[in-house]
């Protein structure tokens, strides 16, 4: 797959629901228009439902990938304010 | 505005809303709320703003708490009865949540300190019990352009307005002047519900937020009336008044006025 440009990384292993979406937001909120957010997980839920958040607030899933036995990556495109 | 992780905790809720996020949150966090009276409305309405995350809540009260008040002020407690309400109220705001600051004004509010008293604040309440105190907030709210956000409650029924001055009317618009005393209820005429100043300090609450979030329509140009016998709520359409006496095209009252004390207030 072709690598894309990672303007923000953060790492919410351990994390448990809702605070795996906070701290998602959080971060997205603090991008800007167009910019793409990395976010590591471990919790397969999470990996279910914070694409689905994201696409509900009007952003972008770029690619959802599950990168070894416990975690998940998460490519995410900011799109409104 | 960088949160620690409890406060990501506590006001996740809040954060994960469309509406809100760490951006409303954080207008949340910067916004000064003037809480007119610790009593019935006074109390519920702080109580949430507290636990919302306001930044400053001050709230003016010059009552101490009796036992009567416990069957509906909800910040107070035996343990504090015979304390100033004010301070009664900031014991337990400030133990819900230490990152707002409380300010207890133990005085009564006149027409010589109000606008003072408002002028750094963003947002005015009205949980006063008087009608002297209400037409002294409107007109000092209209005068200093502060939105208002006044309630009132009385045996099973209570009401609620928003007041933006210069945009929508204001109190006067609707009642131009206080009802003669006379007309006021008596001490033994004022019951109340106590879960009643809970239905509309939470409304009040609500208003507040809408307005620090600039989120929604808020009560502006309407009364809702809410009677708790009948469970209904009512909308009523309040046009503003070209000529109000305090907001109208050629306002006669210019000053602050203070009226009588000759009311029973629901003490
Ligand atoms: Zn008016």
């Amino acid at each position: 797959m072709e690598r894309k440009t990672v303007h923000k990384h953060i790492d919410i292993k351990g994390l448990v629901c809702p605070y795996t979406f906070v701290k998602s937001k959080l971060a997205i909120e603090g991008m800007e228009i167009g910019q793409v957010l990395e976010i590591l997980l471990d919790s397969e839920e999470a990996s279910n439902n914070i694409p689905k958040s994201m696409v509900d607030h009007g952003h972008t899933v770029l690619n959802v990938e599950k990168i070894n036995d416990t975690d998940w990556l998460l490519l995410i495109r900011k799109e409104k304010e | 505005m960088e949160f620690t992780d409890d406060q990501v905790m506590r006001y996740s809720r809040h954060i994960i809303l469309p509406e809100v996020g760490g951006k409303g949150q954080e207008k949340i966090a910067q916004a000064k709320v003037f809480i007119i009276g610790a009593g019935g409305l006074g109390c519920p309405v702080g109580f949430y703003l507290t636990a919302a995350g306001v930044g400053t809540i001050a709230m003016i009260d010059n009552d101490d708490v009796e036992m009567s008040n416990l069957q509906r002020q909800i910040a107070h407690r035996v343990d504090t009865i015979g304390m100033p309400k004010v301070e009664s109220a900031r014991n337990t705001f400030q133990a819900l949540n230490p990152d707002v600051n409380i300010i207890a004004l133990r005085q009564r509010i006149s027409k010589h300190d109000i606008l003072d008293l408002i002028k750094d604040y963003d947002v005015i309440v009205d949980g006063s019990d008087n009608f002297p105190t209400r037409y002294l907030v409107n007109d000092a709210c209209v005068m200093a352009r502060k939105p208002l956000v006044s309630g009132a409650i009385l045996r099973f029924e209570g009401q609620v307005t928003t007041i933006i001055p210069g945009e929508g009317p204001c109190y006067r618009c609707l009642f131009e002047e206080p009802p003669p005393a006379g007309l006021v209820p008596s001490c033994q005429e004022a019951g109340v519900l106590g879960v009643l100043p809970g239905v509309i300090g939470g409304l009040q609450a609500t208003e507040v937020l809408k307005i620090i979030l600039q989120k929604g329509e808020l009560l502006k140009g309407e009364l809702l009336i809410y009677s708790a016998l009948k469970t209904t709520f009512r909308k009523v359409k309040v046009p503003k008044n070209a000529s109000c006496p305090v907001c109208g095209d050629t306002p006669t009252i210019t000053e602050l006025l203070d009226y009588d004390e000759d009311y029973c207030s629901l003490r």
